[in-house]
Parts: C-alpha cells; sequence; structure tokens
C-alpha cells in the first residue's frame, strides 16, 4: 500500500477544516455556536487549528439557557480567555424577561425550545450571516439530510426539502441580506470518533463527561441531575450515583448515565460497546418521532 | 483502536422495491451498527404498520415526507464503522425525477452499489444508474443480485444478470466491477457468508467493501492546491509570516518544490509546509494545510497553487456534461455565476450540443432545453480564465457548479470534458 493515505480521522479532520476555512472566506460575520459539549468544543480545537497562527478570526456564541451545569459555564470562559477568543452570550432569561418568549409549564418544562428565538434575536441582532454549529448527521434522522451549509430564511427557518444540493466539496453560501446560514463541519463525524479524536489530540473536556458522584433522581429512562432548577414532585426520589453524561446540554433535560468510566480510555470503549444512541438521554427528542425536525424548521440548532 | 483504518464511500440508488433500503438495514443491523433504543423506535414503527417483525427500511427513512409517504426524496447519509474501515453511505432516491439526488450522491464515492432484482435482470433503472455511475467517475461498482431466495438461490440466474450487465456496462469507462449475490431481507452475502449458494466463491458484500483497494482513487500525480483563504497573522512571533490555507486536491507537494501560481503565472519555492504547529516535509491530498512561499508574491482566494511541471489549462471556454438541478430551465444566453474549486466566474451556457435520455441513453440533439434532472453535453464560457483539468483525470479540479445569481440557488453541477 502507497503511503500517501489518510487514515479516517486525519481525513475527517481536513475536511472540517477545509469547511471552516470556507466560511471564514464567503461569509462577513460566522460564529461558532458554543454550548460547552463536547462537540463544540472539538469544532472549537478545528478552528483553532485552521486558522493557527491566528487565533480564531470570530467570537464563540453562547445560548445560555440560564439552566447550566456551572462546570460548563467555567469551562467556556476558561477556555475562550486561553484561546483569546471573542465570547458572545445571549441569555434566554432576558429573552424571558423582555416577553418574547414565555416559560413553559408542568413537571417536564425545559427552556430548550426557547432557545430558538434567543438564537434567532441575536443574529439579527450582530447581524451574524453564518452559524457554525456541532451538529452531526448520525446524531438523529433529521439531521442525516443536513447539508454543510445549510441555508436559513428571513424568519431563520429551514426548508428540509428544498435545499441546495451540495456536490464533490463546492459549497454555495451565496444569500440575501437577512437570511443567514448554519455550517455543520463536522457532519461526517460519528460520536465514537468525537471520543477517539479527544484522546488523540488531548483535548481538555469539562469534567462532567467522566464518571462523579452526583445528586440524581430517576426521570424518563436516565438520570436526571439534582439542581435548582429542577421541580420535584412527591415520588421523585433524589439519590447519589456515580454517572456521568454523554451529551452536555440544559441541566433540567440532561439525562446521565451510570458509568464507572472516569478517564478518556475507559470513556472510548464504553461508547465504543454503547447499545443506544447518546440522544436517548435526551428529553427534548422525545417529545415527538419527528420533534428534532420539527425544531430544526422553526430555526433551532 | 483502528489506527490505519480509512474512510470509504458508497452510494446506493434504488426504490423500494428493489430492496435497497433493506439492504441498508441490513448492513447495519448486521453489523452491529443499530442501536437498541433506534430498534426499538423501528419496532414501534413496523407494529403500526402492520409488519410481522421489524421492516429493516424503516431505518434509513428520515423526514417526516417521507415517513408517511415511504419514499426516499434526497440524499441522506449513514454511518457504520468495522474494525477495517469507516462507512459513509449516500442513501438516494432510484427513479428518474431524483436524478439530481442521484448525482449528488455519486459525486464524492468510492464505490456504487447498484441493487439488481433477480427475478427481473437488468432493467431500466439498473441503467441509468449505472450511466450515473460512470458519469461521475465513480472508480469501483458493486452489483447486487437481490432477492436470490426468491429464484432459489439459482446460480444460472445470477449469471445471466452478470453478463447482462456486463454487455450493457462495456459501453462506459468503468474501471472495476464486483458481482454478489444476495438477500437483503434473509441477509445471505451481506455480512455473513451464505449457506444457500456454495457455488458463490467470493466474499459477502461486507467483505467486498472492506477490503477493496481504493489507494489510487485520488489522483496521485498532479499537484493541484485551490487557495482558500490567506493566513496574516498581526503577531510578533510571527511578523512576516503569509500562509495560503487550503487543501491539497490531488498529487503530493514537497518542500522546496518549485511553484507556480495559477492564473498570474508567477512562480516561487515552497518554503514551508505547516499544520497547526507542525512544519512537514511533504504533503498530499486530501490533507488541509497552508503553505508559505520563498518569494513575496500576490496571491488570493481562488488562485491555484501547482507544481511548474505540471499545470492545469487556464481555459475561458470548455465542454462539458451538465446536469440541470433547477425548476426553471436553463436561460440561453443568461449569466451565471460558475464556482470551481475556490474561484468563482460570470459565465453562460453558450451552447447545448445534446441532451442525453437517461433511461435509453440515446443523444437528443433536437429538443434541447434544460429542465430539471436533464444531462446534457455543453459548451460554456467564462468571463475569466478557470484552470481546469478534465473530470476524467480529476474529480475536483474538473468539477464546477452553476449559482442562478437572481435567487443565489445552485441550479447545475458540470464535469470538464
Amino acid at each position: 500500500m502507497s503511503k500517501y493515505y489518510l487514515n479516517y480521522l486525519d481525513e475527517l479532520e481536513s475536511e472540517s477544516i477545509y469547511v471552516l476555512r470556507e466560511v471564514w472566506a464567503q461569509f462577513e460575520n460566522p460564529v461558532i455556536l458554543f454550548s460547552g459539549g463536547k462537540d463544540s468544543i472539538v469544532l472549537t480545537h478545528l478552528a483553532r487549528k485552521a486558522f493557527y497562527p491566528l487565533n480564531i478570526p470570530f467570537p464563540l456564541l453562547h445560548i445560555d439557557t440560564g439552566h447550566n451545569f456551572p462546570e460548563t459555564i467555567a469551562f467556556r470562559d476558561t477556555l475562550a480567555k486561553r484561546l483569546k477568543v471573542e465570547l458572545l452570550v445571549a441569555s434566554v432569561q432576558d429573552s424571558i424577561d423582555k416577553g418574547r418568549v414565555v416559560e413553559e409549564k408542568g413537571k417536564n418544562a425545559t427552556r430548550n425550545a426557547l432557545q430558538t428565538v434567543t438564537l434567532l434575536d441575536i443574529i439579527d441582532k450582530e447581524k451574524i450571516d453564518c452559524a457554525i454549529g456541532g451538529g452531526r448527521r448520525d446524531e438523529e434522522k433529521s439531521r442525516a439530510k443536513e447539508r454543510f451549509f445549510s441555508h436559513r430564511d428571513m424568519f431563520g427557518q429551514w426548508d428540509p426539502k428544498n435545499q441546495r444540493p451540495e456536490l464533490w466539496h463546492l459549497y454555495n453560501g451565496a444569500h440575501f441580506e437577512g437570511e443567514h446560514f448554519r455550517a455543520f463541519p463536522i457532519s461526517n463525524w460519528t460520536e465514537l470518533d468525537i471520543w477517539n479524536y479527544i484522546k488523540r489530540e488531548n483535548i481538555e473536556i469539562p469534567s462532567l463527561y467522566f464518571a462523579h458522584k452526583r445528586s440524581v433522581i430517576w426521570r424518563n429512562g436516565s438520570w436526571i441531575p439534582f439542581s435548582d432548577f429542577l421541580q420535584l414532585n412527591d415520588q421523585d426520589e433524589v439519590v447519589e450515583k456515580k454517572v456521568r453524561f454523554r451529551t452536555l446540554g440544559d441541566i433540567t433535560i440532561t439525562g446521565g448515565i451510570e458509568s464507572n468510566s472516569d478517564d478518556i480510555d475507559k470513556v472510548v470503549l464504553e461508547v465504543a460497546a454503547m447499545h443506544s444512541t447518546e440522544r436517548g438521554n435526551r428529553a427534548d427528542d422525545k417529545r415527538s418521532e419527528t420533534a428534532m425536525e420539527d425544531r430544526k424548521k422553526q430555526g433551532y440548532f | 483502536m483502528i489506527e490505519i483504518n480509512q474512510l470509504f464511500r458508497f452510494t446506493t440508488a434504488g426504490s423500494v422495491d428493489d430492496g435497497k433500503s433493506t439492504l441498508i438495514g441490513r448492513l447495519l443491523y448486521d453489523s452491529k451498527s443499530i442501536f437498541e433504543d433506534q430498534l426499538d423506535d423501528i419496532e414501534k414503527t413496523s407494529q403500526k404498520k402492520g409488519f410481522d417483525g421489524i421492516d429493516l427500511a424503516l431505518f434509513t427513512d428520515g423526514l417526516r415526507d417521507e415517513r408517511e409517504q415511504g419514499i426516499t426524496i434526497d440524499v441522506a447519509y449513514r454511518y457504520f464503522t468495522t474494525p477495517k474501515r469507516k462507512f459513509i453511505i449516500a442513501d438516494t432516491p432510484g427513479h428518474v425525477q431524483y436524478t439530481r439526488n442521484m448525482v449528488t450522491g455519486a459525486s464524492t464515492a468510492n464505490a456504487a452499489l447498484i441493487i439488481i432484482d433477480a427475478r427481473n435482470g437488468v432493467v431500466e433503472q439498473t441503467k441509468r444508474h449505472a450511466f450515473i455511475a460512470s458519469l461521475l467517475h465513480i472508480p469501483h461498482i458493486i452489483v447486487c443480485v437481490n432477492k436470490m431466495d426468491l429464484v432459489d438461490y439459482d446460480e444460472k440466474v445470477f449469471e445471466t444478470v452478470g453478463a447482462q450487465f456486463r454487455e450493457f456496462a462495456s459501453k462506459f469507462l468503468v474501471q472495476d466491477i464486483h458481482f454478489v449475490p444476495i438477500s437483503a431481507l434473509l441477509g445471505d452475502n451481506v455480512v455473513h457468508r451464505s449457506s444457500q449458494m456454495g457455488w458463490y466463491q467470493g466474499g459477502p458484500l461486507l467483505h467486498i467493501l472492506e477490503t477493496m483497494y481504493i489507494g489510487s482513487d485520488v489522483n496521485r500525480v498532479d499537484a493541484r492546491f485551490p487557495v482558500q483563504c490567506v493566513l496574516r497573522p498581526q503577531r510578533d512571533d510571527f511578523r512576516d509570516f503569509r500562509g495560503y490555507a487550503g487543501k491539497i486536491e490531488s498529487g503530493v507537494f514537497r518542500q522546496g518544490d518549485e511553484v507556480t501560481v495559477m492564473p498570474s503565472g508567477l512562480t516561487s519555492r515552497i518554503k514551508t509546509i505547516d499544520v497547526y504547529e507542525n512544519q512537514l516535509k511533504e504533503a498530499f491530498a486530501p490533507m488541509a494545510v497552508s503553505f508559505s512561499l520563498e518569494d513575496d508574491i500576490d496571491i488570493s482566494r481562488g488562485d491555484m497553487i501547482v507544481r511548474s511541471k505540471n499545470k492545469p489549462t487556464p481555459v475561458k471556454e470548455m465542454v462539458a456534461m451538465l446536469c440541470w438541478f433547477s425548476n426553471s430551465s436553463l436561460k440561453p444566453r443568461t449569466k451565471y455565476c460558475l464556482q470551481h474549486t475556490t474561484n468563482k466566474k460570470m459565465a453562460l451556457v453558450a451552447e447545448v450540443v445534446y441532451k442525453i435520455d437517461v433511461n435509453t441513453l440515446s443523444r437528443d440533439t433536437e429538443d434541447i432545453e434544460l429542465g430539471m434532472n436533464d444531462i446534457a453535453k455543453v459548451k460554456i464560457s467564462t468571463a475569466g480564465p478557470i484552470n481546469v483539468d478534465s473530470y476524467q483525470k480529476n474529480r475536483i479540479t474538473g468539477s464546477f457548479i452553476l449559482i442562478d445569481i437572481s435567487t443565489n440557488e445552485t441550479v447545475a453541477a458540470g464535469m470538464v470534458i
């Protein structure tokens, strides 16, 4: 075999760096959507590589639901400082206070869906023409059809049936004023690829991804972390468990799994042997069979 | 864990009837790439639809409309990994009205899976899929003769279908064709070897996908580096640094190589090849790198750095095969934006030479209006030079898209002849 070939992680990395550079070249005012989760951390790492020796030439944007893991916020601030990158924060609480959105009611209330309005408002206000996200096609069935460059109309809406065809790697980011794009540089990565890459590149991630002792309650088939934001009812029992999180989102809906994997090697092995998808622990996707597609059409991440 | 594992992209085209979705479902299911919660969903839906057992085809259905109508209307991407390779499947619909989706899925594929119903043999749809695979210059074709269980696993049926396909495919330029008899529904020769077809000497489909040699799929001869952007750090430790960032699309570059910048024709030598904090002695396709050059010359996005001894042809007129994607047909003498690598130029279609009927492959020189899904040979003029290679030689520097400047939509994809 010739020595001129790349292993799959190098090829994925190269593809993602190429997409990030296309975004910078084709748009005036892009941002990286930074949630503090592993995918957006990998994305930020890739952007660091794509533009080195420049600092990342656009801001990180965090849509803050107010219902955060404290660890995530600390991690976000440290990372932005270390990389010398601008950090924009848009707050769902502000959107609620201004009357732009109304908080959901009931035991399963979350601020997940409310984020869309906060996101679209800041895109409008800051004249952001491309929001780079860490969405992956393997995550969810409607994401499987996402483009690398995904058009959003004046209302921030996605029209999945009328997407621009993407051939070879020619990305068409042409748009009219007021419209914007979402770009997904890690579209072709799977959860396991992400973990293998974090391990290979020695990327720092929040401690929440590793097994730790935590107060949790059992709800909808996973361990939901106990926090001030959680509405308890009589049946809920707060217990201490050794858990870790496969995804990080709003603390009220992000379920952990019981695990003893307390370092990266153990996590990679555990993920490789997983029997359910990572979004299986996300209450936001469980509302209906097409919950994600419906939210994405409105302008969700 | 899988250190030297390569990425392998393949495309499938087909309709519900020929078992394409079932085949993909089977491949994922038997290679243990379907998770339990996904399987639970599929089981529930299968029961709702009155299926006995699980309908594996449901796994590949994505969007709401498709789930409701039971059709695949777009390109959906699926992933699975074995200890040997990571696979990306571009799953496309097979009907003639989705030719553009097939073309899209085919554009990045190493291999095309063509599925034939053993009872029907080579039909119009088979021909169309094979034609698109050859038009998009997919290096490998794997013909899956499906539903062997319905023809008593008869070797003669398999041989007849193979002969039909070979005769038909001899008209095309296809480098590498494999044939495998399967039953996607029952799992014969998909992941596991069938116990029903002792006469078949080859490996099951997955084995073929895992071991197929793809080292020569990328052009290793012609060094081409389209510049994406220029990195000019305002930092004391990189005061005079100017990095030309891009992806090597073909060939190999080495430190010290004499290079020419197209279209200006200015020459210099490669001073450093940088990947993040590392400097490399050589780099090759498809690596994303940045170059710094010995001389301070004017280079910007859209230029192409090539080795001085092997240059593409800068042209303002070219002949190409064009696939039309848009609802509104091609308007003669209308200006479009042509995007080729990182370069954009205004362009117009000067002449439609002929249109191809994708079912019969006959050429039509009379009716030359191009509408959605039409494929034609055209002559294109551009407002400035484009650095092209023939698509046959180079799938990246030989391809382009056309963008309608009044809507910003991508309306066509082209391959330079």
